[in-house]
């Protein structure tokens, strides 16, 4: 069982590597790109048999305290 | 007075702290990370560095350690706390300064001296620095850009938070003046209560004219104040 956490820039932050990659992508010839937003993934290995209920819980609670930084970013949690 | 100076694993300026702090005539001891308790302290100091290797946010993980509990316990009793650079970064993480620190806009580590207008006077960490002064003091940090919402950001500015703001060499705040893109030029702030500050310049590395620039002493001198009219209200 594996947690899947993916973690992205709020949208009022400056991104400045996803505005890089964007004009890199422009310069590349990539047309019709609006935006980059550059983030991270967390994958977290879980016990087999884990309740799914409480591990979606457990680990909402810890990407809001740890894995992520709520004043500056989103994130998504998939458990599977 | 009595300095507590933080150290946990990667830190790098706390024995820059410490030595400043001597050099200035008190006393400070290092408190490392594991510690619970904070003893006999005035003041605490949350120093530069890269804790914990900056791993997944710079100050993320440093925030949860036991330290870290008797400095907001500290701070929750009007102890005062200053955050220098990742200080200022862990700070921020773990709630006791509002906003955070993100990459410099430049992408770029920036290493070098810059100027600092003082906002503001009216603080336990600004009060001695003379009116006017700018003061020449060193940075450097690659994640100094300080963010804040819009509404965080009205607060800072209604209640006088912003202590110091990056500015030419005439004090004027301008674009190019901003090594890292902070918002409003922003370097250092406190909280509401005003008795936790934070700022990404090391006014440490500026204590003694040997080092290039002794106005990072104003900062310090204006906390030894704090402290003094504090011994003297107790005593009263």
């Amino acid at each position: 069982m594996k947690a899947k956490i993916i973690i992205t820039p709020k949208k009022a932050v400056v991104d400045p590597q996803g505005i890089t990659v964007k004009k890199a992508l422009e310069h590349m010839g990539y047309s019709g790109v609006t935006g980059v937003h550059i983030g991270k993934y967390i994958e977290i290995d879980l016990a087999a048999g884990t309740d799914k209920a409480a591990a979606t819980k457990a680990i909402n609670d810890a990407a809001h305290k740890l894995l992520s930084n709520p004043v500056i970013e989103d994130y998504k949690v998939e458990i599977e | 007075m009595n300095f507590a100076v933080l150290q946990f694993p990667a830190s790098n300026c706390d024995q820059d702290a410490v030595h400043a702090l001597q050099h200035l005539g008190h006393s400070a001891r290092l408190v490392w990370h594991k510690d619970a308790s904070l003893g006999d302290t005035d003041c605490v100091i949350v120093p530069g560095g890269f804790s914990y290797g900056d791993y997944l946010r710079c100050g993320a993980i440093a925030r949860f350690s036991p330290v870290m509990q008797a400095v907001k316990q500290f701070a929750d009793n009007g102890g005062l706390v200053l955050g220098i650079c990742n200080g200022f970064q862990v700070l921020t993480e773990a709630g006791l300064l509002p906003g955070a620190l993100i990459r410099n806009r430049d992408l770029q580590f920036h290493c070098e001296n810059i100027f600092l207008k003082t906002a503001t006077n009216d603080s336990s960490f600004t009060s001695q620095i003379p009116v006017g002064k700018i003061l020449r003091v060193p940075i450097a940090h690659g994640e100094g850009c300080y963010f804040a919402d819009e509404e965080t950001l009205a607060q800072l500015k209604a209640n006088n938070q912003i202590l110091w703001q990056y500015c030419d060499a005439t004090g004027n705040l301008t674009d190019t003046a901003n090594p890292n893109g902070a918002l409003q030029n922003i370097a250092g702030i406190c909280n509401e209560k005003r008795n936790v500050a934070g700022l990404m310049p090391h006014p440490e590395r500026a204590c003694e004219p040997l080092l290039g620039s002794d106005d990072g002493k104003w900062i310090f001198e204006s906390i030894f104040a704090a402290l003094k009219n504090k011994t003297v209200a107790q005593a009263a």
